[in-house]
């Protein structure tokens, strides 16, 4: 899967620059978008609605597994289910990409050969990015080399909370740069942000330094994707596509795995940046459970009855 | 640079309609009066119909109360006043209160459908505020009732009597909570007189009075008109009135009550001013101002009618609030999607209808959402105008419906100097990251409520009033316990 790149995009002559320019933005008030969050998770979405809804949430899912434990099997498995997520039923949609640590990217490219699901790999030093430069840059020379059509870096979240923001700005650009084509998710691993003024700064920091898409979590801390960040990182990329006219993705990673939150996300995004996100090329679900939930009620639209859980692999 | 390329927020995931049954509503065909804990026969009224203002069709017929009827009501209430509630330690009037509050929590989807069917407000509003609210009014009164010594107004405070209550048509259930349940907590007994065109709720209530075991009497409820009212008002068995409503009819109310020297509260109109300061949060702006004008399709008292930005984001503002306004779902109330519903009479709608033309005459620019508007009932489309200045009538005179007069201004005193150009005071709203800007402007501004970064927000431990033509008198909180109280 190809995410258009993005093109325009202002430079700064130094940190001060850049500062100013966060300094400019407006703020977050967490009460009002709490409210509106509360607001539309009411939205009830019925029949044709729900169906439709659970194909694109589908469509949307990085299929990931980050464990220390990760073989070459168990990512052929993932690799397996991303294709074709319900064998019994060919017209489920396939996931859009299969996640996994650098130095198993290349089973993962051998076993995707052929399908729509890109690899996407997690580098820079994943998941605390506490790491010099160069190893981090070496990280994602080799997922690239090994095949990754997507990179997730995180960014260094310390820099950033001390001010260094032209650091966290230099280092997106790097990666960038190193990726060599390769579409860049940058990873504001937004529990450790902790404030939505935070969240919004670091999302317009990413997006001039040149992110492809801009991600909430690592899914390896306490607080991962949220609806409320969901919903300023949305608003962000909304209005940075109106001052750039370049489109920048969001993925939301990390605690999302129920429909139920899966489609109040969609309900985010259709409500607050406009159907043109509403597409696996500029939205994301990094999950895993996620899938067999939603293939869970995907069967029960199609069936009218709830079907057991052992039905689907539990990959 | 334009958004064309945002394609329509809307039109790609389209939600199917999700629609709550009517059914649930469980309607007669008529209603009589609830007086001495019992429901007349309908039929020796002369009987009314109420309509569905979503569809323009009749939902029910109801009494209207006549001179004698309110006689009799108020002679019932005179009755268990002086026989029961007067005297029933405070701790047994909680024990009513704490029941009719779960009844109401109980019957909460029937009285949400009832309510979104006889008002024409969407029903995620009843279901998710009016309903909710008014049970939290009877929770929060119950536990005053036995705590009265403790209100700030004396050892053992009194309550008045007997008490006149009239309601307005904009929050039918919730104002019968806001007058009921500080009065009931207190000791009073009452008559209520509900809107000519929403009758409904309030006779749910009555039933749910029934089945908590309420003494006859305590609460009598009279269904009715105009004349019904201001028999109510002039009756001399009464020892308060409490009047929600507008500014027109609480001044003869007034009238009439100087001459007796009873109690009396009145909650009026507001041309509510929302004040934006070019620091603030622009996105949740949005939503605020959506919330302050849009919210019960504008039909609010407290509404932020006129909203006033600093010249330096007014462009910003509106252009987002036009986009965010196509967004509004408009129309079938009881679906749960609906965003903003039907305007509740004919009358209304003719009323903003002349004010919205009065605007364009006066040249002010308007801008309507994008929406399609069913082709029956009572609708009208989200509206905003721009290029709005003083002494335009719809800058000055409250709309009650769901159109929005945006002003602009350059410093704080010419913010403050604006919000408060008006004979109204009842609510205002500020703006701004800067919380000492927000404090010095809220100080300067001649409201009962001020909110600041958010807007219609309402909470029974909270009093809610105005001041100048507003009214007078607050509701909610300890403070509107002392409406009810011989302080």
């Amino acid at each position: 899967m190809r995410v258009p790149s993005v093109e325009r995009r202002p430079s700064f002559a130094d940190e001060v620059q850049l500062r100013r320019a966060l300094d400019h933005l407006s703020g977050v008030d967490a009460v009002g978008v709490t409210h509106r969050v509360a607001k539309l998770a009411t939205r009830s979405l019925k029949t044709s609605t729900k169906s439709r809804a659970i194909d694109l949430a589908l469509s949307m899912i990085d299929l990931t597994t980050l464990e220390g434990s990760d073989t070459p099997g168990r990512v052929a498995s993932l690799c397996a289910k991303a294709r074709r997520p319900d064998p019994e039923d060919p017209t489920t949609p396939a996931a859009a990409a299969v996640c996994v640590y650098p130095d198993l990217v290349a089973d993962a490219r051998r076993h995707l050969e052929g399908s729509s699901v890109a690899v996407a790999s997690v580098a820079t030093a994943f998941p605390s990015g506490r790491a010099p430069l160069s190893v981090k840059l070496a990280d994602v020379g080799a997922a690239v080399e090994a095949g990754a059509d997507e990179i997730d870096m995180v960014i260094d979240r310390g820099a950033f909370l001390s001010g260094r923001l032209g650091q966290v700005f230099d280092e997106i650009e790097a990666v960038k740069a190193e990726c060599r084509g390769a579409h860049l998710k940058v990873i504001l691993e937004t529990g450790e942000l902790v404030t939505l003024d935070n969240v919004k700064r670091a999302s317009w920091l990413a997006m001039w330094a040149g992110a492809d898409f801009i991600k909430t979590s690592t899914g390896k801390v306490s607080v991962n994707a949220t609806p409320t960040v969901g919903l300023v990182m949305l608003e962000a990329v909304r209005d940075f596509a109106e001052e750039t006219g370049s489109l920048v993705g969001v993925k939301m990673a990390g605690g999302i795995r129920t429909t139920k939150d899966a489609l109040r996300y969609l309900v985010l995004i259709n409500e607050t940046v406009g159907s043109r996100w509403l597409s696996p090329d500029l939205f994301r679900f990094g999950a895993s459970s996620l899938m067999n939930d939603l293939l869970m009620q995907r069967t029960k639209q199609r069936l009218g009855a709830y079907v057991r859980p052992e039905r689907f692999s539990g990959d | 640079m334009s958004d064309s390329f945002l394609v329509s927020p809307l039109g790609s995931l389209e939600y199917a309609p999700a629609p709550e049954s009517a059914a649930l509503a469980r309607l007669s065909d008529s209603y009589g009066l609830f007086i001495d804990g019992r429901f007349s026969d309908p039929e020796s009224h002369e009987l009314v119909e109420t309509l569905n203002p979503a569809t323009g069709e009749p939902l029910a017929r109801y009494a209207r109360g006549s001179t004698s009827d309110v006689d009799a009501a108020v002679r019932s209430a005179r009755h268990a006043y002086e026989s029961v509630w007067r005297d029933l330690p405070g701790s047994e009037r909680a024990k009513y209160l704490f029941r009719i509050a779960r009844l109401i929590q109980e019957r909460a989807r029937e009285l949400a459908v009832v309510e979104t069917l006889d008002n024409g407000k969407p029903i995620r509003e009843t279901r998710d505020v009016d309903v909710p609210l008014a049970a939290a009014h009877f929770f929060y009164y119950a536990g005053w009732a036995d705590k009265l010594g403790y209100a700030g107004y004396g050892a053992a405070p009194r309550p008045l009597g007997v008490a006149g209550q009239i309601i307005p048509w904009n929050f039918p259930l919730l104002m019968a909570a806001w007058k009921l349940a500080p009065a009931l907590a207190a000791g009073n007994t009452c008559v209520l007189k509900p809107a000519e065109t929403t009758p409904l709720s309030a006779l749910v209530l009555a039933e749910i009075l029934q089945q908590a075991d309420l003494p006859p009497g305590v609460v009598n409820i009279v269904t009715g008109d105009g004349t019904t009212g201001a028999a109510l008002v002039a009756h001399p068995g009464i020892d308060k009135v409490a009047f929600t409503g507008s500014t027109e009819v609480g001044r003869r109310i007034q009238r009439t009550a100087a001459q007796t020297g009873r109690h009396l509260t009145l909650e009026l109109g507001g041309k509510g001013a929302n004040i934006v300061f070019e620091d603030a949060p622009l996105d949740e702006v949005i939503e605020g101002i959506i919330d302050g004008i849009f919210f019960n399709q504008g039909h609010v008292c407290c509404a932020g009618s006129r909203l006033l930005v600093e010249e330096s984001v007014a462009d910003e503002v509106l252009r987002r609030l036009r986009r965010r306004m196509d967004q509004l779902r408009v129309g079938d109330p009881l679906d749960k999607n609906t965003d903003v519903g039907a305007v509740n009479s004919a009358t209304q709608l003719d009323k903003i209808t002349e004010l919205v033309e009065a605007g364009e005459r006066e040249g002010a620019l308007r801008y309507s959402a994008s929406c399609a508007l069913p082709d029956r009932g009572y609708w009208f489309a989200p509206t905003v105008f721009s290029n709005v200045s003083q002494t335009h009538r719809i800058a000055r005179e409250e709309i009650f419906g769901p159109v929005l007069s945006m002003l602009t201004f350059r410093t704080p005193d010419e913010a403050v100097a604006k919000a408060n150009n008006t004979p109204y005071g009842l609510a205002c709203g500020v703006w701004s990251e800067k919380g000492s800007r927000t404090l010095w402007v809220a100080e300067r501004l001649k409201a009962g409520v001020i909110w600041a970064n958010t807007y219609n927000q309402f909470d029974p431990t909270s009093p809610f009033g105005g001041v100048r033509e507003s009214g007078f008198g607050r509701e909610g909180g300890r403070q509107g316990l002392e409406a009810y109280l011989d302080v």
